[in-house]
C-alpha cells in the first residue's frame, strides 16, 4: 500500500505535466479540425466539417506528396553515409573512438538555424560553392543554388545525418565481429558477410536511425523555409502560412491532424519495439 | 584479413560535410567584406557591431531566463519521473513511459501548433510563460531520459544498506541517491538547457509581442538582415557549445550520451 502511494508520489508530477502540456493540446489539434474559423483569426462556435473537405483543395496533394518524397530520399541519403560511417566508428581504436564520436556530436548541439545559415551563405549567388561551380564550369553563371528543392534536401541530409550516425554506431559497437569472421572463414565474401551478419546483426539500430531521420524530416519547416523556395514548399511551411499569414487555425489545425496520424503510425512502431526491449 | 577502406572514407567525407560550413561560416565572421564572398581582410569589426546591437542582448536575456527556468523544473520532473520509471514496473509506468518518450519523437512544428491552439483555447496571454511551459513539455522527456540511462547501472543495494543502518527512505534517497545521480542530473540539465536555449519553432508559435528569443532573433535576422553580424553571432555561440559539449562529456565520462539520442 505503502509502496503504491511512492509510486504515485514519484509518477504524478510528470505526469500530470505532461498530459497538460502535451496530450491535451494534441487532441486540441483534432477537436480545432471540426472547428470553423472566425474573421478576427481565432475560432468560431459550432461545429462544422468545412475543414477537413477543403483538405482535397487541388494544392494540397502535391504538398503532401512533395514532403514525403523528400523525407523518404533524405532517409535513404542519411542512412546509406550514416552506415559506413557508424561502422566505422565502431571499429576505430577507442581512442579514436571517442575523438571520432565527439566530432559527430558536436555538430548535433550546434545551433540549428546556424547550421542552416551556413549553409545559405555557401550556397549563396557569390558564395564558394557557386564560384567554385563556375570555375570547374559545372554550372552556369545564372544557375541559382538556394531557393530550390536540392537545397532542401542538402540541408535536410546535413541537420538529420548526426540522427542517423549514432543508433548505428551504438548498435555496432554492441555488435560481436567476430561473427563476421566466422563467416568470411566459411567462405563468405566481405559483402555477403556484411549483408547477411553484419546488417541482421544491428537491425534495432537501423530501424531507430531510419525513424529519427524520417519523423523529423516529415516535419520540416525552418529548412525548407529558408533554403527553399515556393516550389519546394513541405507541409510544415503549410501549417506555418496557415497559423501566421492567413491566420486560419482551424485551416492550421487541420493539416497538423493529417501530419500527426502520418508520423503516428511509425511512432507506435518505436513504442512497441523499445517496450519490448525494456522487458528483455 | 583485408577490410573495405568504404567506411573510412565516407567518415572523412561526412566529417568534412560536417565542418567545412562551420569552418567558412568561422572564417568569415573576421572577414571586413560585407557579403562574405571573397576574403579582404582580417577584422574585429563585426564583433565590435555585435555588442551595439541591444536587441540580440535583449533576446539573450529572454532566452536565459526561459531557459533557466524550464531547466530547473525539468531537472526536477524529469529525475521524478526516471526514478519512477526504473523503480517501479506497473501498468502506470507503462503509460508513463509513452507519455515521457513520446514528446521526443514528435516533430517540433506539431507540439508548436499544439501549444498555440492550447494557449488560444484558454485565453492565455502569450509571452515569456508561454514559452517556458512550452520549453517544459519537451525538456523533461530529455532529462527523464539521461537520468534513465544512468538509473540503469546504479547499485540500489547501496540503498538498501543505508536503510539497514537505519535510514528512512527519503534520507537515503536524499543522501546516497542524489549525490551519486547528480552527475547524471547534471548532464540532463545541461541538455535541456542547450535544447531550451536553441529551439526555435517551438518557441516561434507560443511567443508574443517582446517575448523575443535569441533564436527568434537570429531568425529575424537571417531574413531581414546582415549576414556577418550573424557570423559573429555564431562563432561566439559556437564557442559556448563546444564549452558545454566538453563539461557533459567530462560529466558521463563514458560518453554515454549517444544511448540517448
Amino acid at each position: 500500500m505503502k509502496r503504491r502511494l511512492n509510486e504515485w508520489l514519484v509518477t504524478l508530477p510528470s505526469f500530470v505535466w505532461l498530459v497538460v502540456l502535451f496530450v491535451i493540446p494534441t487532441a486540441i489539434v483534432f477537436a480545432i479540425t471540426f472547428k470553423p474559423s472566425d474573421p478576427w483569426g481565432g475560432i468560431g462556435e459550432g461545429w462544422t466539417l468545412q475543414t477537413l473537405i477543403s483538405l482535397g483543395n487541388p494544392n494540397y496533394p502535391s504538398i503532401i506528396w512533395r514532403t514525403l518524397y523528400l523525407s523518404v530520399l533524405t532517409t535513404i541519403i542519411c542512412m546509406a553515409l550514416a552506415l559506413p560511417t557508424g561502422y566505422a566508428i565502431a571499429r576505430a581504436a577507442p581512442r579514436w573512438r571517442r575523438l571520432l564520436l565527439l566530432l559527430i556530436v558536436i555538430p548535433f548541439w550546434t545551433s540549428f538555424l546556424i547550421r542552416i545559415f551556413a549553409w545559405k551563405v555557401l550556397l549563396h549567388p557569390d558564395g564558394y560553392i557557386k564560384r567554385a561551380l563556375v570555375a570547374l564550369r559545372l554550372v552556369e553563371e545564372q544557375t541559382m543554388l538556394l531557393y530550390r528543392a536540392e537545397a532542401v534536401l542538402l540541408v535536410m541530409v546535413y541537420t538529420l545525418l548526426p540522427f542517423a550516425i549514432l543508433p548505428i554506431f551504438a548498435a555496432a559497437e554492441k555488435f560481436d565481429f567476430r561473427l563476421v569472421e566466422a563467416a568470411r572463414d566459411l567462405g563468405a565474401s566481405a559483402g555477403r558477410a556484411f549483408r547477411t551478419v553484419f546488417l541482421p546483426g544491428i537491425r534495432r539500430g537501423l530501424m531507430t536511425a531510419v525513424l529519427m531521420v524520417f519523423i523529423p524530416a516529415l516535419g520540416s519547416y525552418v529548412i525548407p523555409d529558408l533554403v527553399g523556395g515556393p516550389r519546394s514548399e513541405m507541409v510544415g511551411n503549410k501549417i506555418a502560412q496557415r497559423t501566421f499569414t492567413d491566420r486560419n487555425l482551424p485551416h492550421a489545425s487541420a493539416l497538423s491532424a493529417a501530419l500527426t496520424i502520418v508520423v503516428m503510425a511509425p511512432m507506435l512502431f518505436v513504442l512497441v519495439l523499445q517496450g519490448r526491449r525494456r522487458e528483455s | 584479413m583485408k577490410r573495405s577502406r568504404i567506411p573510412l572514407y565516407t567518415t572523412i567525407a561526412v566529417l568534412l560535410f560536417f565542418y567545412l560550413p562551420i569552418f567558412v561560416l568561422i572564417l568569415n565572421s573576421f572577414n571586413s567584406s560585407r557579403f562574405g564572398g571573397s576574403w579582404e581582410s582580417f577584422s574585429w569589426r563585426w564583433y565590435i557591431r555585435l555588442f551595439t546591437e541591444r536587441e540580440i542582448w535583449f533576446a539573450l536575456r529572454n532566452s536565459l531566463i526561459v531557459a533557466i527556468s524550464a531547466t530547473v523544473v525539468s531537472m526536477i520532473l524529469g529525475t521524478t519521473a526516471a526514478f519512477a520509471l526504473h523503480r517501479f514496473n506497473t501498468r502506470l509506468q507503462k503509460v508513463h513511459y509513452a507519455l515521457i518518450y513520446t514528446p521526443l519523437v514528435v516533430p517540433d512544428i506539431l507540439m508548436g501548433i499544439s501549444l498555440l491552439l492550447f494557449f488560444v483555447a484558454l485565453g492565455v496571454q502569450l509571452g515569456l510563460t508561454t514559452i517556458f511551459l512550452a520549453h517544459t513539455a519537451f525538456c523533461v522527456s530529455y532529462v527523464a531520459m539521461v537520468v534513465l540511462a544512468r538509473l540503469q547501472d546504479f547499485d540500489f543495494s547501496l540503498i538498501e544498506a543505508a536503510q539497514d543502518l537505519g535510514a528512512g527512505w527519503w534520507t537515503a534517497a536524499r543522501k546516497v541517491l542524489l549525490p551519486l545521480l547528480a552527475p547524471g542530473i547534471a548532464a540532463g540539465g545541461l541538455l535541456a538547457f542547450t535544447l531550451s536555449i536553441d529551439d526555435f519553432v517551438i518557441t516561434f508559435f507560443v511567443t508574443g509581442p517582446g517575448a523575443t528569443t535569441l533564436p527568434i532573433q537570429i531568425y529575424s535576422m537571417i531574413k531581414h538582415g546582415s549576414p556577418p553580424l550573424i557570423n559573429a553571432l555564431s562563432t561566439l555561440l559556437l564557442i559556448v557549445t563546444f564549452g558545454i559539449v566538453w563539461l557533459v562529456q567530462w560529466l558521463t565520462e563514458d560518453g554515454r550520451q549517444h544511448e540517448v539520442v
